[in-house]
């Protein structure tokens, strides 16, 4: 198997000191490789989103290490960490976060500006994607323009531009009805299946099912990750 | 019930012999449920007796084709409009198991919910992947039944998700004392053999088919 492009070792995250210390995660160990999405469930405050955000480089743990594309996190300067953020890591929030006034294909090419290429360079790459994603249509439309459904599968694309490998998507499918959240779910699975990374915090079981793993955390462990998918077999 | 009323809805779209019957109920339920031939002619002449349907003379090949009766047909019609009676609640393992675990000294009940759960979990990813294998356009049977599947499994988890969250706010329950008064046991668990809904839980799905 290739190496992993998230790796937590024995991760911790204490928030507080003393008594009044809150173990947010203990030791979690968690790796994910090219081509596998990882889903982590949990009830509210089993330390789902202290994980995403650790794996995101936005907090850094009490103790263990976090590895992103083989760069150990702890020996990287503040500069360094935010580059390796900016260009490896998407991220997917529940509320999509597109930008208003920017356009479908704009907006999936913003990160490839940003990371210093001409911009028309970056909005061909960006329709290239929404086509591959069957989106096509939509490049050139505003968010407000887009189905909720719409603007988070360009909130996926955007996510996984350029070199990015790794997407983190916190409840991608909250603010989703059952089918619109599945058509999200298949596009994170197909960018996936297209060698990216994906680790999906979600409440929903089903959406949870689109994942190669499901991993559940209870009071900051890991209390099992045995859910496993394997190659589709006839169930009937 | 189910082979019963799917065959008397077969046979109201035109007579059938039994070998025919058994192909049809298989193909249009996505092939889920396999029925026997045996099933299928021990219905057959349990409807026969009903005055449900009529069996008619062997052709050259030995062959009975079965046609409905009047009664036969508006027993199909009552179907069509009654709800599936889902009023009698069947021992279902798995609630039995947990209902125990709570109250049961040295189990950890979390611990046998979770177990349940990933199993669950893992047959949820098992026909996630079955269902973007069916092709609606030519099997919307199969892909019907598979979705049923699916939230049957999804309903599962969530209410693991439900027995946890109440152990983790009410606590477990004392352990389970044999009370000698029978008084003092319907005291204690008031819920001790109350019926979940109204209907009497002796009725028998045949009491229902009756009734409906």
């Amino acid at each position: 198997m290739s190496a992993p492009i998230l790796r937590l070792t024995e991760v911790t995250r204490v928030h507080g000191s003393g008594e009044t210390a809150v173990h947010a995660l203990r030791e979690v160990s968690l790796d994910v490789h090219p081509g596998e999405l990882v889903a982590v469930m949990g009830p509210s405050g089993s330390g789902k989103s202290t994980l995403l955000n650790l794996a995101g480089a936005l907090d850094r743990p009490t103790s263990g290490e976090v590895e992103i594309s083989g760069q150990r996190l702890s020996a990287l300067k503040p500069d360094e960490l935010a580059r390796l953020r900016r260009r490896r890591v998407g991220v997917v929030f529940q509320d999509y976060n597109l930008i208003p006034s920017l356009t479908a294909a704009e907006n999936i090419g913003l990160p490839l500006e940003l990371d210093g290429q001409h911009v028309v360079a970056a909005r061909q790459e960006a329709r290239a994607v929404l086509k591959e994603l069957g989106l096509g249509r939509l490049a050139d439309r505003f968010p407000d323009q887009l189905s909720g459904g719409q603007q988070q599968r360009v909130a996926i694309a955007r996510a996984l531009i350029g070199e990015r490998r790794l997407v983190l998507a916190d409840e991608p499918t909250g603010a989703l009805d059952s089918v619109t959240g599945e058509d999200v779910l298949s596009v994170l699975r197909a960018r996936c299946d297209a060698g990216a990374a994906g680790l999906l915090v979600t409440h929903e079981p089903r959406h949870a099912a689109w994942a190669d793993r499901v991993v559940y955390l209870r009071d900051g462990v890991v209390v099992d990750g045995s859910a496993v998918r394997e190659p589709a077999r006839a169930i009937r | 019930m189910s082979v019963k009323y799917g065959l008397l809805a077969l046979l109201a779209e035109g007579a059938s012999y039994g070998a025919a019957l058994k192909s049809a109920f298989e193909a249009r339920t996505g092939g889920t449920w396999p029925v026997n031939i045996g099933q299928v002619y021990t219905t057959l002449d349990r409807l026969e007796r009903d005055g449900l349907v009529v069996a008619g003379e062997p052709d050259v090949e030995g062959r009975i084709a079965y046609r409905l009766t009047n009664a036969g047909l508006e027993a199909v019609e009552r179907w069509w409009r009654s709800p599936v009676d889902r009023e009698v609640t069947p021992r279902e393992e798995l609630v039995i198991k947990l209902a125990i675990a709570i109250t049961s000294p040295g189990v950890d009940s979390a611990e046998v919910a979770q177990t349940q759960r990933a199993a669950t979990m893992h047959r949820l990813q098992q026909l996630t992947r079955l269902k973007q294998s069916v092709d609606p356009a030519t099997d919307l049977a199969w892909l019907l039944v598979v979705e049923h599947q699916l939230f049957a499994a999804e309903a599962e988890i969530r209410w693991l998700d439900q027995v946890e969250a109440s152990v983790a706010r009410y606590g477990r329950p004392a352990p389970f004392v044999e009370v000698e008064e029978q008084a003092d046991v319907r005291h204690r668990h008031p819920g001790a053999g109350r019926d979940l809904i109204t209907q009497p839980a002796d009725s028998s799905r045949d009491d229902n088919e009756a009734r409906a």
